[in-house]
């Protein structure tokens, strides 16, 4: 939860305002990005997600880094995954 | 895994540890405190207090969210989630949680609708998709999260959701430092800054700390490297007469945080007189509650909150740990009457909570409990 998930872009809506699809460990899912609407954003492009928002824009070494930590981090990591995998996919 | 490598290289970390043994002055002593979990998490993991000289120590601060809501506010969410209409939505962390009269697991035990989400928006959908009910989001966490909360109130109010409402249990971690700085009987040297809570806030927030207070403070990634560097650039601030802050995670931090979520919290919630926090008690201005404006989505103002205050239980000493104080494994019933699976203290619920990060990888220090239970 305090932790951000980091998730990879695969499509941004036309008006850049509510969700994008985002791959985040194999599970695509609409994620909101209007907290960083003031940032060039586009597929391909790695975001730090919380609680189903993006709050930072990240590079690909940090996100495979940030994965590597949340998968140490064991069960609270995957519950949350499994949550994020349950919960609807579209806000 | 070329990526990860670079951040856990085995000779980079001997050489940092080598050159932050070279910084310390003999005969002194230093403590810093790491305010956030997941700082906590990769120390004991990594067992990174074997990595630097005996008279540096790593002092676990209280940024564990779910450690640090005490058990009247359990209780309270309970009590609203046992209205036969209402759904109460939480994050998973919440479930096990223990308050005066049980944890949400047991409330729904009883038969209360609680239902765990990913995030505040899957609360939002509920409600939509259930109008004859009044859903409840407890919004728990630190500037993480309190923006995602934000965003979901501006959400329901432009779609005009009149069934969905917060409450808000959101923090500040800005306030919790000051307070431990205020404590008596801690003497700290310097910060490591928590990394994702200072991706909203940025570094500004915490020049005080270094200005007024006189403590480094320096803003770390979560990498085992990460997390020595940051200490290194402490002992160096020290070493160098020099009080600043400093952002070692600047490859996911900017100096001014996000505006955007800055602005969505500050239009939806302003900061509480004052907050109780388990174990560090009552903390000026130190949570958020939802403004007047968006009264409609307030669950404090649409439901009979009792506001119980609860005595945390006699055995546990998690305020001493959230403070500092103590050690997680100096409590007196860590890892025996207390465990992760049956949890008396929120420290061991969270695996953000310092003493399931230690009860999980306390094996890394042993040499250290030795020590302290000489």
């Amino acid at each position: 939860m305090c932790l951000g998930i980091p998730g990879e872009i695969v499509e941004l809506p036309p008006d850049r305002s509510g969700l994008a699809k985002v791959d985040v460990s194999g599970v695509r899912r609409a994620v909101h990005i209007g907290l960083l609407d003031d940032q060039p954003l586009g597929p391909g492009d790695w975001v730090l997600i919380h609680v189903g928002f993006a709050l930072a824009k990240i590079d690909e070494a940090e996100a495979r880094a940030a994965l590597a930590f949340l998968e140490g981090v064991g069960k609270a990591y995957e519950d949350e995954l499994a949550a994020l995998r349950d919960s609807p996919a579209e806000g | 895994m070329r990526f990860v490598d670079e951040y856990r290289d085995a000779d980079k970390a001997r050489a940092l540890s080598a050159r932050i043994a070279s910084l310390c002055e003999p005969g002194r002593a230093y403590q810093f405190m790491e305010v956030c979990g997941g700082h906590t998490h990769t120390i004991y993991k990594h067992g990174l207090e074997d990595y630097l000289p005996e008279t540096v120590t790593m002092v676990h601060g209280p940024g564990c969210p779910v450690c640090v809501i005490p058990m009247g506010r359990v209780d309270d969410a309970i009590r609203i989630a046992e209205e036969p209409d209402v759904i109460m939505t939480s994050f998973g962390d919440m479930t096990r949680v223990p308050g005066g009269r049980g944890s949400f697991l047991d409330a729904a035990a009883r038969g209360a609708d609680i239902r765990m989400v990913y995030s505040p928006l899957d609360a939002l959908k509920i409600a939509r998709a259930n109008p004859d009910r009044r859903v409840v989001f407890m919004a728990i966490g630190f500037e993480t999260t309190a923006p995602s909360t934000a965003m979901t109130v501006l959400r329901a109010a432009a779609e005009d959701v009149r069934n969905f409402s917060v409450f808000c249990n959101h923090v500040r971690v800005i306030p919790a430092i000051q307070a431990i700085l205020d404590s008596p009987g801690l003497r700290l040297d310097g910060f490591i800054g928590p990394g994702h809570v200072s991706t909203v806030i940025g570094c500004r927030p915490y020049e005080f700390i270094a200005g007024e207070y006189g403590k480094p403070l320096v803003v770390a990634g979560f990498e085992p490297l990460d997390i020595l560097q940051s200490v290194y650039m402490l002992l160096l601030q020290l070493a160098e007469g020099r009080s600043e802050v400093e952002n070692q995670y600047a490859r996911v931090v900017p100096w001014a945080g996000n505006a955007r979520a800055l602005r969505a919290i500050g239009e939806v919630m302003e900061p509480r007189p004052s907050f109780e926090w388990r174990g560090l008690g009552f903390i000026a201005h130190s949570a958020l509650r939802i403004r007047e404006k968006y009264a409609a989505y307030d669950a404090e103002r649409l439901f009979a909150v009792p506001g119980v205050r609860v005595a945390d239980p006699k055995a546990c000493q998690c305020g001493e740990v959230l403070k500092g104080v103590l050690k997680p494994w100096e409590c007196k019933v860590f890892g025996t009457a207390c465990t992760p699976e049956t949890p008396i203290g929120t420290c061991m619920v969270s695996s953000e909570g310092a003493c399931a990060a230690y009860y999980n990888f306390g094996r890394f220090s042993r040499q250290r409990v030795r020590e302290a239970t000489r």
